[in-house]
């Protein structure tokens, strides 16, 4: 049975995701170029669920 | 620019996912048709991104944002004209004798469809062509990354040229094809941040309108000029591109747009690796949705960059040595400008997969059309499938080393580049004459249709060498022959010499196959359209019906058209 894409697709993404949010969370908060919105902590949570979302559809195929 | 530990982290990453891929997939290899087409098993879902990414590398995705900042929403044209309309028709259309005819390559078609020298011809053009891409993209990369990151452009060209080789050799187009889908995903996470921001920035879409207005007074042109994309049309002198409506139309949206995504292989292979014909025909219109609204995600930039260039402020695009300004910056300087560190390694590393995916489709093309169109048709007919599969990973080989000494020339050579776009027009738009005669009508000869495509590239190149674009010397630009024609802009003389190449191709091929031999008609069966029967794959679900799907891809074009005009 071939690899079904959204299972690399989803984990990549979710690994990205854990990995923004922990900078969000720890780096710093370089904020200041971005009008104070923490960019990084709420991208990394976007990009994580999406890759949930993927990782979710796989299973259940 | 300054990368943290987490931005190469995020790179490291992705590229251990890129290779994994590969090295996974690799026990699903085991014909030559499963190298070459993915066995014709892939989703229609997965194919379609496949399509429009295999169409995105990041020269695109800087390039659009570059035409956004020089010349607005114009530059949506490329997509909502040059692009959706062709792919429907593929869709639609082509893809039912593409793909029913079981051919594995473009010039396999041909073949079919008409004879062996029409397929030669195609065959060793596209495989030279889509080398010299591939190098051009390789050569793009090392001089970004050699700005941005510091990198030696050894090191790019040679990491790069070494990745593709392991996961290609290892999956075949699969392989391709799954990296694709990942850097669509990396492409939307890693800009739709950076429209955001910039909107947030700017003051929404009417801050951002106010701002356009103030560039195009400054410019000289109407208040609208950078923000209506049909309203300055009327004349070249109107707008920044220096188009009128009539030229766009019909040199880009017909004959530029239909002869690149109708004929192209490196994209049709993706809708031809499709599960069956209702996914292939699915697939270009699943692409046209995302496709349609990445204007919003690639040439918005453009335009929120241009607008703080002209505030003044933080923000502004260097000059060149000629004083007119490096729009090419704008993407390294907008993800500078805006992105902390994390979300810079998403950005970068999704150009970097840009530039590689972009490399892996010429790459995959390629060993396909080497494989089945030059070796198995020239050098070794019959041998066992085992030894094309073998073929085909030497072929990769060859590929790779072929572009990594394109990039080397293009470092030397600078104007190959635009040489390359030129030998594009000239050889793509006479072939969708071809395409559109070969498989509409039933006379279309062989004879017709393989000098109907030199006469079609002989007067593409005459028309450029009998005009100028205004303000060029004679030389790549144009000219070359006398100058009978100025144009205002490049991009006019552009469209124009595909519409004059367009046409010959169109009348001499009708005439030279009407004065042929025609093939019987029983031959032909499968292969044009007057001699195929109509299926209905009984499809209930107006979803699952690519002409209905299409249906709703046109409307949604037409209103962005409308609405930004």
């Amino acid at each position: 049975m071939r690899l079904d894409i959204r299972l690399p697709l989803g984990a990549l993404f979710a690994l990205i995701g854990a990995l923004l949010v922990v900078q969000g969370l720890f780096g710093g908060g370089a904020t200041v170029q971005t009008a104070g919105i923490n960019i990084d902590l709420w991208w990394g949570v976007a990009m994580a669920a999406f890759g949930g979302l993927m990782l979710a559809l796989a299973r259940r195929s | 620019m300054h990368l943290g530990l987490i931005d190469w982290a995020i790179m490291a990453l992705y590229f251990a996912f890129v290779l994994g891929i590969g090295y996974v997939l690799r026990n699903s290899v085991r014909t030559s048709s499963d190298f070459f087409l993915s066995g014709r098993s892939i989703p229609a879902w997965v194919a379609g991104l496949a399509f429009i990414s295999a169409n995105l590398g990041a020269q695109e995705v800087m390039g659009m944002a570059a035409s956004g900042a020089k010349y607005g929403i114009m530059t949506s044209h490329f997509y909502w004209i040059g692009a959706i309309p062709a792919m429907l028709f593929l869709a639609v259309f082509m893809m039912p004798f593409y793909y029913g005819s079981r051919a594995r390559s473009v010039p396999e078609y041909l073949k079919m469809r008409f004879d062996e020298k029409t397929r030669g011809l195609n065959a060793i053009t596209f495989a030279i062509m889509t080398v010299f891409s591939s190098g051009i993209s390789m050569y793009a990369m090392g001089l970004l990354l050699n700005l941005l990151l510091g990198w030696s452009f050894d090191f790019s060209v040679w990491v790069c040229a070494l990745i593709v080789l392991a996961y290609i050799t290892l999956g075949g187009l699969t392989s391709a094809i799954y990296n694709e889908v990942l850097q669509f995903f990396m492409i939307v996470f890693g800009f739709l941040p950076l429209v955001l921001l910039g909107l947030h920035d700017v003051g929404g879409w009417a801050g951002l309108k106010h701002g356009l207005e103030q560039v195009a007074t400054s410019h000289g042109y109407a208040a609208g000029a950078w923000s209506e994309s049909w309203a300055h049309m009327g004349s070249t002198s109107a707008n920044p591109m220096g188009v009128e409506w009539f030229g766009m139309a019909m040199g880009l949206g017909f004959v530029l747009s239909f002869g690149y995504w109708c004929t192209d292989f490196l994209i049709v292979q993706r809708a031809m690796a499709a599960e069956s014909m209702s996914a292939a025909r699915r697939a270009p219109v699943i692409a046209s949705f995302p496709k349609m609204l990445f204007p919003f995600l690639v040439i918005l930039p453009g335009m929120i960059a241009i607008v703080l260039h002209q505030a003044g402020g933080g923000f502004s695009l260097p000059a060149k040595a000629d004083g007119s300004l490096n729009y090419d910056m704008t993407v390294p300087l907008m993800l500078q400008h805006y992105f902390p560190q994390g979300l810079l390694g998403v950005g970068i590393t999704a150009l970097m997969a840009s530039f590689m995916a972009g490399m892996a489709g010429n790459v995959t093309a390629f060993n396909t059309v080497f494989t089945c169109d030059i070796y198995q048709a020239y050098i070794k007919r019959d041998a066992p499938d085992a030894h094309y599969l073998w073929v085909g990973r030497l072929a990769t080989v060859g590929g790779i080393a072929a572009s990594v000494a394109a990039a080397y020339l293009a470092s030397r050579f600078n104007n190959i580049m635009d040489m390359l776009q030129l030998v594009f027009a000239f050889v793509n738009a006479p072939l969708f004459a071809t395409f559109l005669l070969g498989m509409f009508w039933k006379r279309t000869t062989g004879h017709g249709a393989f000098f109907g495509l030199i006469i079609g590239t002989l007067a593409a190149a005459a028309h450029h060498g009998l005009t100028l674009p205004a303000g060029a010397i004679p030389g790549i630009k144009g000219g070359w022959i006398a100058i009978t024609q100025h144009y205002p802009s490049e991009m006019a003389q552009n469209f124009w010499t595909a519409i004059w190449a367009w046409s010959a191709s169109f009348v001499a091929t009708i005439l030279i196959s009407l004065a042929t031999k025609a093939r019987p008609e029983a031959e032909l069966k499968g292969l044009v359209y007057s001699l195929t029967e109509r299926t209905s794959d009984g499809e209930k679900r107006w979803w699952m019906r690519p002409a209905s799907l299409a249906l709703v891809a046109l409307g949604l074009t037409l209103m962005l058209n409308l609405v930004f005009r």
